[in-house]
């Protein structure tokens, strides 16, 4: 087990399933308003991270490639909360 | 020359992008043009919440979240494959390959169901704003999982030949990066569409 957690991509497996059941209880429970968005965004924004750090193993990739799909992932993750931000006003 | 280092994973790390540059490329434009339809959602709505709000309660949050259990879980194999051939084992390239292929496979039956429970009850692109974004974003990324599945497919029939080894892995990494890329997608459309109000 503990083995199994030293590779990196196992302990990211993990957190992103753990962190999928975690929204789908969100959708569950009817969670809703801003408290509810920005928690599904921070969510998004850590598994689309481990995604790409791990997974996608950009890690130790050049920093240009790196920060363009960490920056696409900001970028998105802003854009939605500005839009969600706007729609609660 | 090639390389002859004892033990690779001692070494440095040199900063290294796996896979071919042009994969990376492809992948960059495509989440381009989907960061274009995310917002193009998010916005929409921002115009209309209510309505979306309202008719985002008849999707099948529970097949959305297994599709991401799916998706997530064939990355990852298809990570134990890159790993496999950095160590030369050509079986557990193969093995998780296939795996991976399973998971894509699953994803695909899953939305096939959700497609047809919505088409079954008359839902189409023209029904209203939400649907037509629930619609052409899910298909557009569908698609984009049968066209990672074509690739999973071909590295597989060549892992099988034993193509793909630690010193040569590069097309086995640039299909795992596209797969992954369909994942990264489905991380940020299923929060999206499905369940953020």
């Amino acid at each position: 087990m503990m083995n199994a957690l030293k590779n990196p991509a196992n302990r990211a497996w993990v957190v992103l399933i753990i962190a999928t059941l975690i929204t789908w209880y969100l959708g569950e429970v009817g969670a809703a308003g801003t408290a509810a968005i920005v928690a599904m965004l921070v969510i998004a924004f850590i598994k689309g991270r481990l995604v790409i750090l791990d997974f996608m193993e950009l890690r130790n990739a050049p920093t240009m490639w790196r920060m363009l799909l960490e920056g696409w992932l900001i970028l998105v993750s802003s854009l939605i909360l500005l839009a969600y931000w706007i729609s609660l006003k | 020359m090639a390389s002859t280092t004892s033990a690779p994973e001692e070494a440095p790390h040199s900063k290294r992008l796996p896979g071919d540059l042009a994969i990376w490329i492809f992948i960059l434009a495509e989440m381009l043009a989907f960061a274009v339809f995310f917002s193009a959602y998010a916005f929409a709505r921002a115009g209309n919440a209510e309505m979306f709000n309202l008719y985002q309660q008849t999707l099948n949050r529970n097949a959305g979240a297994l599709n991401t259990l799916l998706l997530i879980t064939g990355s990852w194999f298809v990570v134990l494959a890159v790993q496999a051939a950095h160590r030369d084992d050509n079986k557990g390239v193969s093995r998780n390959v296939a795996l991976g292929i399973v998971c894509g496979a699953a994803f695909l039956v899953v939305k096939v169901f959700e497609y047809a429970e919505k088409f079954g009850a008359g839902i189409s692109l023209s029904t209203n704003t939400f649907y037509m974004f629930y619609i052409s974003l899910t298909f557009f990324h569908f698609m984009h999982v049968i066209l990672g599945m074509v690739i999973l497919t071909a590295i597989w029939l060549q892992a099988r030949k034993g193509a793909y080894t630690s010193q040569n892995s590069h097309g086995l990494e640039s299909g795992a990066a596209y797969w992954h890329m369909v994942d990264l997608l489905w991380i940020i459309l299923f929060p999206l569409v499905y369940v953020m109000r």
